[in-house]
């Protein structure tokens, strides 16, 4: 196989020095590939996509990207790595208006170019075209991902990490973000995700890693883990996990 | 009265100058700065001591005190107070940032706006000082109205300089990174923003007002080490009533507190002049504690 993409190798990392919370996590995610982390609340999916983001402290272990080691990187050099990033909660600035939510994504751009690429995403996401004077706290929660996620798309990353995408969604925006998020990696974008929803991260992508307690305890091809006992008894039991 | 609402909305305008730089600095940095006033102090003293070292090349403007070597002092002196302001965010704040209680940071500032106070006291002595001994004749605008030419000169700086920086924060690229850093310093950094570069902006911007606020208050009132220490109640008085964060709502806080300032004389002694932005302070406090306008920076709407 090729050099991977995204190349997490025995990554400690914690909010505090002496409190690792991720405790030597190894994954990895190929090039155009859909890669889903799921497992119960606190294992450390959060926090593992933030210390590849670089937000929180890494303190041993390596991150690559493209063989290129990004470790430590500084969160604002990310997209410059050809890396974005969306975050659970609080992933668009709600003070501003939908056009500056996509300015400030494109701050990295040329103007003309984060014009020229606004345009396109308006295109793609017409929802926030109708909206795009108006502040985006008037959105509702699936149109605010999908500005989330179109302003992530803005720096045309290789790597898009999304943590828990779906949550809080009606089924119906459930399906279209997802739809969405598919064909993304049809156009040749890798996806790192965090799916509350075990069934329906296994359905969706290529590969999952299930966490516990800050450590990846099973992996392997999406279709296999579905069929997987140990996975169905910890998460497939009444059709998803309960919450 | 129609004396006392003019000398409201002069002494306003030169707190809604300190109270921009302090709202935007609070909104951005997340904290109390009590040395901010004293900014306004050492920017005004700064400005004297760039007219000691020049003199009074060229004589002053028709009607006006000064002239070209003052405009020349108020630019070196907001350049000046800007690098105090960064040499205290490298030195002091950027270190205790990194404790979890934001009290220390608050207390630091206080810590900080007695040392600049004590620094000036030395260099400068205490007595009053003025940037020109030239009397200024002030000249009958209406019955019972009289306004000095410098005291004009402070409202159209003011105002240009709000329209500027409304203009700033909506319209340019830093302006639009220091609304998002205000809202959500993570989500600015994902975005790609480099923080740190637009925090020490926002300090130089904040500075450089406060210095202009200084300058503007030696030139209308007189210099005296205790400037600042007179203008902290009052700034964040006119911060909390407009918002904190909020730029509009803090030249409306200024205006508000100058104005209660000088009606209040028609009243009670002047000696209580100083209990009216504390006692305004207190009642936005108890009746709205979010200011009147909500604050978001840069937000009008
Ligand atoms: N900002 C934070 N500061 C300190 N501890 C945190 C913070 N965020 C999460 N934690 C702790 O880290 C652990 C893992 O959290 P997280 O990575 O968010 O879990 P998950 O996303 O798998 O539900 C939890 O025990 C949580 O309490
Ligand atoms: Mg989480």
């Amino acid at each position: 196989m090729s050099t991977p993409l995204l190349e997490v190798e025995d990554v400690v990392a914690g909010y505090r020095p002496d409190l690792p919370i991720v405790q030597g996590i190894t994954l990895k995610v190929a090039e155009a590939e859909m890669v889903t982390i799921i497992g119960p609340n606190g294992a450390g999916k959060s926090t593992l996509i933030k210390a590849v983001a670089g937000i929180v402290q890494v303190s041993s272990g390596r991150v690559r990207l493209a063989g290129a080691e990004i470790t430590r990187l500084p969160t604002h050099r990310l997209a410059q790595a050809a890396i974005a990033y969306v975050p659970q909660t609080a992933n668009v600035f709600t003070t501003l208006t939908i056009d500056e939510n996509l300015l400030v994504g494109a701050s990295t751009l040329a103007k003309g170019e984060a014009r020229r690429r606004m345009d396109r995403s308006y295109e793609n996401f017409p929802v926030l075209k109708e909206y795009r004077q108006k502040k985006a706290k008037v959105l509702s929660g699936g149109q605010r991902q999908m500005l989330a996620v179109a302003r992530a798309l803005l720096t045309e990353p290789r790597l898009l990490m999304l943590d828990e995408p779906s949550a809080g969604l009606s089924p119906l925006m459930v399906s279209e973000v997802f739809q969405r998020l598919k064909a993304l990696v049809e156009g040749g974008v890798a996806i790192l995700m965090v799916e509350q929803n075990a069934k329906a991260a296994l359905a969706i992508s290529h590969r999952t890693y299930v966490f516990a307690e800050g450590r990846n305890r099973i992996d392997g091809p999406s279709a296999a883990l579905a069929q997987d006992p140990q996975v169905a008894s910890i998460y497939l039991g009444a059709g998803g996990r309960k919450r | 009265m129609l004396q006392a609402l003019a000398d409201g909305i002069l002494s306003g305008s030169i707190i809604a100058l300190g109270a921009i730089g302090l709202t935007l600095t609070m909104g951005i940095l997340r904290f109390a700065n009590f040395a901010h006033a004293e900014l306004v102090t050492w920017g005004a003293y700064m400005a004297l001591a760039v007219l000691a070292v020049t003199g009074t090349f060229m004589g002053p403007i028709a009607p006006l005190s000064f002239g070209i070597p003052l405009i020349l002092a108020i630019v070196v002196a907001a350049a000046l107070t800007s690098l105090l302001a960064l040499a205290i965010d490298w030195l002091v704040y950027r270190p205790l940032r990194r404790q979890t209680n934001h009290l220390t940071l608050v207390f630091g500032s206080f810590g900080i706006s007695l040392l600049v106070r004590m620094v000036i006291l030395l260099i400068f002595g205490g007595a009053a000082q003025y940037y020109s001994t030239a009397l200024q004749i002030a000249i009958p605008v209406a019955p019972g109205l009289r306004i000095m030419p410098d005291q004009l000169f402070t409202l159209a700086v003011t105002v240009v300089i709000v329209v500027a920086l409304h203009f700033f924060l909506q319209k340019t690229r830093l302006g639009l990174a220091m609304r998002a850093l205000a809202e959500n310093p993570e989500l600015a950094r994902v975005n790609g923003i480099d923080t740190r570069a637009v925090v020490r902006w926002t300090w130089v911007i904040g500075a450089s007002l406060a210095a202009v606020a200084g300058v503007l208050y030696g030139l209308t009132i007189q210099l005296r080490p205790e400037i600042g220490f007179h203008l902290i109640l009052p700034l964040f008085a006119a911060v909390i009533l407009g918002g904190v964060g909020n730029v509009f709502g803090a030249v409306i806080g200024g205006l508000v507190i100058g104005l209660a300032e000088s009606l209040a004389v028609l009243v009670v002694p002047s000696g209580y002049k100083m209990a009216v932005p504390f006692l305004i302070l207190l009642a936005v406090l108890y009746l709205r504690p979010t200011g009147i306008f909500a604050g978001t920076v840069g937000g009008v709407k």
